[in-house]
């Protein structure tokens, strides 16, 4: 194990539980991500998704199983414990504030400062350039750096949300739901960045119910339903209906389906009876 | 149709005219507003120069008004572009008057210990209201709605116990007579042709300066931009959300400390009663110096000009003919709708400015 450390997940959780009073949110997950890797970790709505970032960012903490960061057991003791150790969290509605500026955004509770003692201030000069900079490269040209993000389109907010993450030294960045409320088009430039951020060798746990989002971009497939892992597949071994049918609970849609034929038979022999009558 | 690629740099990096950007900073409507409501006024009382309003004397009166809930709106500014309210300044400005005067004149304290203890009070009620509302989550307006009646009634009921039946302590200014600290907050500046401008002139823009610079310029401000945008997003990004909050109401609450320090030491007497209505005098300011009700946007510097605006109108009323102080509260009411409906249009040309 020990020889082979490029093959030691960076970020992972090994069949954690959790529960919340009596209802089983997690039970016996696992999930698992290397540097240069994306796990698109898919489940209905419900699923446990949200539980199971959560723990992984430090805000709950598991009531069985453990947590791991190349290959050692940690407690993240608080999501800024897990920023510290490299986990960055971005979630869908909480990733910048609209009525602030870029540069005001992307050094948000991480600003530089110049001076010292009373005189100490907020560095704006410095941190306009480096946000200038950044944004430039991932392909965003600001206006102004004053300008707010409430002019930006959602895709670039959370690229913009993405790329401070990187900036500040993530490893692990954990993105929750980051196209669910975008266009087709805004949601290619996330699934771009994702790439881009993997191509830099981030472990990217990418969660999402929408296949479409997952398939080209994910290596893993991790699927959660009513709290349980159902597996995790690896690009290549599964296709589009099959994540389907196993996101939606396999057995479950079948059954539905059968029921939905048997209800549709009887309709249609109501229909050919009654006139005969 | 074509495919749409990424928009080309030319369109992206359009630059914007300093005065477009100056058109949507949330200052712009005030300084507008404040000319606009100067040159109403020297309108409505005929263009005269030289006396009325128009004098050195009339400028002195409302600059003085101008200065007094400008300290105010400096402060609660800050706290509203953190997404708060603190209705209780105006009855701080008459406890913690009560206070400062109880401790020179009853209890025959030297001046600098008694505003000591009247600012370590102000400090210490900040605190409590603030602990308060980060503590239960409950809506800041109803917080420190409470602490408004609570201190008015407190005040009230306990001064009339310790000055037998009275509301009012007198005897400052005889107290006080000849201390110099005295001076720094009820002291004459300079007189021009009758006109006499205090010292609270520079208490005034010194703290308007100072919330405009850790507004702009400090980590803090940023901070407080970001809590009053939302408490979620910044607490995710490792602001102290708690501590953010807990320090403005305590700002809040020394400023109106300052404003009763200026008003006893200026009059000579305390009343439990005074700061009546500064709470909401205080918010206007604020509202037309173009920070949003619902907060994470607004300006310190811009409060200066909306206190000149209330204190321009409140003096200037006075003047024309026909009119009185009573309709004072009218057009107060009206600046602060004609100001909010600003601020929305600035607010959707700052952050909308897509089309």
């Amino acid at each position: 194990m020990t020889s082979q450390t490029s093959t030691v997940s960076v970020l992972e959780a090994r069949n954690v539980s959790k529960m919340f009073g009596r209802v089983v949110a997690l039970k016996d997950v696992t999930l698992s991500v290397r540097a240069g890797e994306v796990n698109c970790l898919l489940g209905d709505n419900g699923a446990g998704k949200s539980t199971l970032i959560k723990m992984l960012s430090g805000v709950h903490r598991p009531d069985g199983g453990t947590l791991a960061m190349d290959g050692e057991p940690v407690t993240l003791s608080s999501p800024h414990d897990a920023q510290a150790r490299g986990i960055a969290t971005v979630f869908q509605d909480l990733a910048v504030l609209p009525l602030m500026s870029v540069s005001r955004n992307f050094f948000l509770g991480n600003e530089p400062t110049r001076g010292f003692g009373p005189f100490k201030r907020f560095d704006i000069n410095s941190a306009d350039e480096i946000a200038r900079q950044q944004m430039k490269e991932i392909g965003i040209e600001v206006r102004e750096t004053s300008q707010l993000v409430g002019t930006m389109s959602g895709g670039e907010r959370q690229t913009l949300a993405i790329a401070r993450a990187e900036y500040f030294g993530a490893r692990v960045l954990i993105l929750d739901e980051p196209t669910s409320a975008l266009g087709v088009k805004q949601s290619a430039i996330v699934l771009r960045h994702i790439l881009r951020a993997r191509a830099k060798g981030l472990a990217v746990i990418f969660i999402t119910h929408n296949v479409q989002h997952a398939l080209p971009v994910g290596d893993k497939f991790t699927i959660l339903s009513h709290g349980r892992s159902i597996g995790e597949f690896k690009r290549g071994e599964v296709g589009l209906d099959q994540l389907l049918s196993l996101m939606g609970g396999g057995a479950e849609l079948t059954e539905l389906s059968t029921e939905l034929e048997q209800l549709r038979a009887e309709g249609a022999s109501q229909e050919t009876a009654t006139p005969a009558s | 149709m074509t495919v749409e690629a990424t928009p080309s740099e030319a369109q992206r990096i359009r630059r914007v005219s300093p005065w477009r950007t100056f058109l949507t900073r949330p200052e712009f409507g005030s300084i507008v507003g404040a000319i606009f409501i100067f040159l109403l006024f020297w309108a409505l009382t005929g263009f005269v120069v030289g006396k009325g309003f128009m004098s050195t004397q009339g400028f002195a009166a409302y600059i003085e008004i101008t200065a007094q809930v400008g300290i105010l709106g400096a402060t609660v500014s800050l706290l509203m572009i953190a997404g708060e309210f603190d209705l209780s300044v105006g009855s701080m400005i008459g406890a913690a008057g009560l206070i400062l005067a109880m401790c020179v004149s009853t209890y025959g304290l030297p001046l600098w210990l008694s505003v000591v203890i009247t600012f370590a009070f102000a400090l210490g009620i900040g605190w409590l209201n603030g602990y308060l509302v980060v503590r239960t989550g409950l809506p800041s307006f109803i917080v420190t709605l409470g602490s408004l009646y609570m201190l008015r009634g407190a005040g009230l009921a306990l001064t009339r116990v310790l000055t037998n039946g009275l509301t009012i302590v007198s005897g400052v200014g005889t107290a006080t007579a000849n201390d110099p600290i005295a001076w720094l907050f009820n002291g004459t500046l300079f007189s021009i042709n009758g006109g006499d401008f205090k010292v609270e002139l520079v208490w005034w823009i010194g703290v308007v300066l100072l919330a405009t610079w850790i507004l702009l310029r400090t980590k803090f401000g940023n901070w407080i931009f970001a809590v009053g945008g939302s408490k979620d997003a910044s607490r995710s990004m490792g602001v102290p959300v708690s501590r953010v909050k807990i320090l403005l109401f305590m700002a809040t609450a020394a400023s109106a400390a300052l404003f009763a320090c200026i008003q006893v030491l200026s009059v000579g007497t305390a009343d439990v009663l005074r700061g009546q209505q500064k709470e909401f005098e205080a918010i206007i300011t604020a509202v037309i110096g173009g920070t949003l009700l619902t907060g994470g946007y607004g300006s310190a510097l811009g409060s200066a000009f909306g206190a000149f605006v209330l204190g321009v109108t409140q003096l200037g009323i006075f003047f024309v003919p026909g009119f009185n102080s009573d309709w004072y509260a009218f057009v107060l009411g009206l600046l602060l709708l004609v100001a909010a409906l600003l601020n929305n249009w600035i607010l959707r040309r700052a952050s909308g400015a897509r089309s």
